[in-house]
């Protein structure tokens, strides 16, 4: 389908297919078995400008917003969801400091970010507190120029890999959810080591770690816009990343039935190729369906969003303020309910497709010889993380109720 | 270290479709870009230029208007300059007055930028397939050439040393220094471009040299070639070969046997 892109996205998603099909295919599994981290692969990407599409061209960046991610995700994933996550942790790291951080927060870490020469992690999960944010037990104390941070996070992806954490604290325990701050914390800083190592069912090319804060001592400059701002900051994040995520999980959809369809229709059983079986035939025309459907709600709600956020970015570059206080006085909308359904659909989307796909395919399927299976793996964590997909039909539902009652409020009033 | 690499724009895919009538590759809707084999030698190029620092490589083409495309990939993956050479006296040039005009255009260069030290070209091309033209070029030029290169071990100001794949061996040949060398498949894996290199590559100028600029001896050139086609032909294709059955040697044999008996070879 042609979805009008520009030459630029375009070109966007030649590079990346070319990365894919050439350097990330032929690898995939040696870093799925090892669960090394790919970093022949992340520098390849690097040097290709992969990480900067997405970012303003003040901080290096080519200028792009959530579509040009979107589209890297996308077809990073259709090779390997593992690897491509790279790029989705820098963003998700980089996100919140697009929005909440000051010039000169945006200057100095997404500079470094858009090059890929540093990779970028997100830190909210705690062993206590997952779905529910507001139960952080990080504390982060004051202590004259600096803030003291003491807790345990967990289930960091690209953890240890990465140099530059977007962490999030409680500046105040009294005040619960209120009280919580974002900081940034870059790695060497002393009291900041890594703990456990998980091992994963998927995205087993991309590390999972276990981050511990010992009296780790960060510059004030480090907080991201005020004291007690944590959750909003949070929640606007996973606004603009949560279509990283539906991409990633289109893109591992989208690679599973490529594969699955080479295979069936090479694959003779009874004579014919099992393609030519209507009860196969079925499958693969869900299969395609739904991704299709998946992509052109993905696109329009990448769209829908750059078309606000774009203009806030340029509005908080030329005055000078964070790209939330641009988006204030703009009134730029909320995006939750929009985003949240990306995710939903397309990881919903990305676990039956691989499901299918692996059963179209039959006994080989199963085998990790094929590459089928781990696409399947790999899929399953796309209706976990950023929200599982329970707390994203929350979030819908929750909008959707506000929406439905300022309108009659509206009505209330003209009536 | 001025280094020149020569590209062609041909055909991206390797399986090109023959009009049977004229023996011809057709052309017509095919998807174009840089000559693989050439591929190789801009990346061996950057990678001298990396080695060796304040080196610059320019990229000549000869070709159509559209070849324009070709050197703008070139660009985008870090060279220098590109120059097509593009004229309508050009036309049917042969490998040897291609490399005739090629030689007129490194002369060139070296005049306006200083001596060019090194020339590197692909082996061949995917569509033509000559094999001709880097050697030609090197006796236009009157400077050594080397063919088949599968790795440059050594290069400075003076000379530089390769390694030339025979089909009994590989020779190490030490070539002093201007030279002309030709690469093959497998001496490097080319670099992918980067975003901003493209960007910068679409708004780069690309030269256009004419007979105006080069002022060939246009009895060697176009039209003038030296070579005559006489007919073309597609190759002819070969049968399949057969896997000789049987689980023991002995079962081999025996059949290889009965087999060429029947073919009455024994």
């Amino acid at each position: 389908m042609d979805y009008g892109l520009t030459e630029q996205q375009r070109e966007i998603v030649e590079l990346a297919r070319q990365i894919a099909q050439k350097k990330i295919k032929p690898v995939r599994e040696h870093y799925d078995k090892t669960e090394e981290f790919p970093w022949p692969i992340v520098e390849e990407i690097a040097k290709a400008d992969l990480f900067a599409v997405y970012l303003p061209e003040e901080c290096g960046g080519l200028g792009g917003g959530t579509l040009e991610l979107a589209l890297v995700a996308e077809e990073l994933s259709k090779a390997c969801g593992g690897i491509a996550l790279s790029v989705a942790t820098s963003a998700l790291c980089a996100i919140p400091i697009l929005l909440y951080g000051t010039p000169q927060q945006r200057k100095r870490w997404l500079s470094e970010l858009a090059s890929g020469k540093r990779l970028g992690a997100f830190t909210i999960t705690e062993p206590g507190a997952g779905s529910d944010a507001t139960a952080t037990k990080a504390a982060a104390r004051l202590d004259g120029d600096h803030y003291v941070l003491n807790g345990i996070k967990n289930f960091c992806s690209t953890g240890s890999a990465a140099e530059l954490y977007t962490v999030f604290a409680s500046t105040n325990p009294n005040r619960g959810a209120r009280g919580i701050s974002a900081f940034v914390v870059e790695k060497g800083t002393p009291g900041f080591t890594f703990g456990k190592k998980e091992e994963k069912m998927g995205i087993r090319a991309n590390s999972t770690y276990e981050l511990v804060f010992e009296n780790c001592r960060i510059p004030k400059e480090n907080l991201l816009y005020k004291e007690g701002y944590g959750l909003f900051v949070a929640q606007d994040t996973f606004d603009c990343s949560r279509p990283g995520v539906a991409a990633q999980a289109l893109g591992i959809a989208q690679g599973a039935l490529d594969e699955t369809l080479a295979y069936i229709r090479m694959r003779k059983q009874f004579g014919q190729s099992i393609s030519s079986f209507q009860a196969i035939q079925h499958m693969m025309a869900d299969c395609a369906t739904s991704i299709e459907a998946g992509r052109a709600l993905l696109y329009s709600t990448c769209r829908a969003m750059d078309r606000e956020l774009k203009p806030a970015v340029d509005k908080a570059i030329q005055e000078g303020t964070t790209v939330f206080e641009a988006m204030e006085k703009l009134g730029s909308r909320r995006w939750t309910k929009e985003s949240g359904m990306c995710k939903v659909f397309c990881s919903d989307t990305a676990m039956r497709v691989t499901t299918d796909c692996v059963q179209m395919c039959g006994g080989i399927g199963y085998m990790r010889d094929f590459p089928v299976e781990k696409y399947m793996r790999d899929a399953k964590i796309t209706q976990i993380y950023e929200g599982t997909n329970q707390i994203q039909r929350n979030e819908i539902a929750m909008m959707m109720i506000k929406e439905a009652a300022s309108k009659s409020r509206k009505e209330l009033v003209s009536a | 270290m001025n280094i020149v690499v020569c590209v062609k724009q041909t055909p991206a895919s390797a399986n090109l479709p023959i009009d049977l009538a004229t023996g011809r590759i057709k052309t017509e809707g095919l998807q174009l870009g840089v000559n693989p084999f050439d591929e190789y030698a801009i990346e061996e190029a950057l990678r001298l230029k990396e080695r060796l620092p304040g080196s610059s490589v320019s990229v000549l083409s000869f070709g159509a208007a559209a070849a324009e495309e070709a050197l703008r990939s070139a660009l985008a993956l870090g060279c220098d300059e590109g120059i097509l050479l593009y004229d309508p006296a050009f036309e049917q040039s042969d490998s040897l007055a291609t490399a005739h005009l090629l030689c007129a255009a490194v002369r060139k260069l070296s005049k306006a930028k200083g001596a060019v030290a090194l020339v590197l070209c692909g082996k061949q091309t995917n569509d033509g397939e000559s094999g001709q033209v880097g050697a030609a070029l090197g006796a236009w030029l009157d400077w050594p050439a080397a063919s088949c290169v599968k790795k440059i071990p050594q290069a400075d100001d003076s000379k530089i040393v390769v390694e030339r794949l025979m089909e009994d061996g590989v020779d190490t040949v030490e070539l002093p220094l201007p030279a002309v060398v030709s690469v093959i498949k497998g001496i490097n894996e080319p670099r992918l471009p980067s975003l901003k290199g493209k960007m910068a590559a679409k708004k780069a100028v690309v030269a256009r040299w004419g007979q105006a600029e080069l002022a060939a001896d246009v009895s060697q050139i176009g039209a003038s070639s030296a070579s005559v086609v006489v007919k073309t032909a597609p190759p002819e294709t070969r049968s399949a070969g057969m896997t000789v059955p049987g689980g023991s040697p002995e079962e081999k044999a025996a059949f290889l046997v009965q087999k060429l008996k029947e073919l009455k070879f024994i």
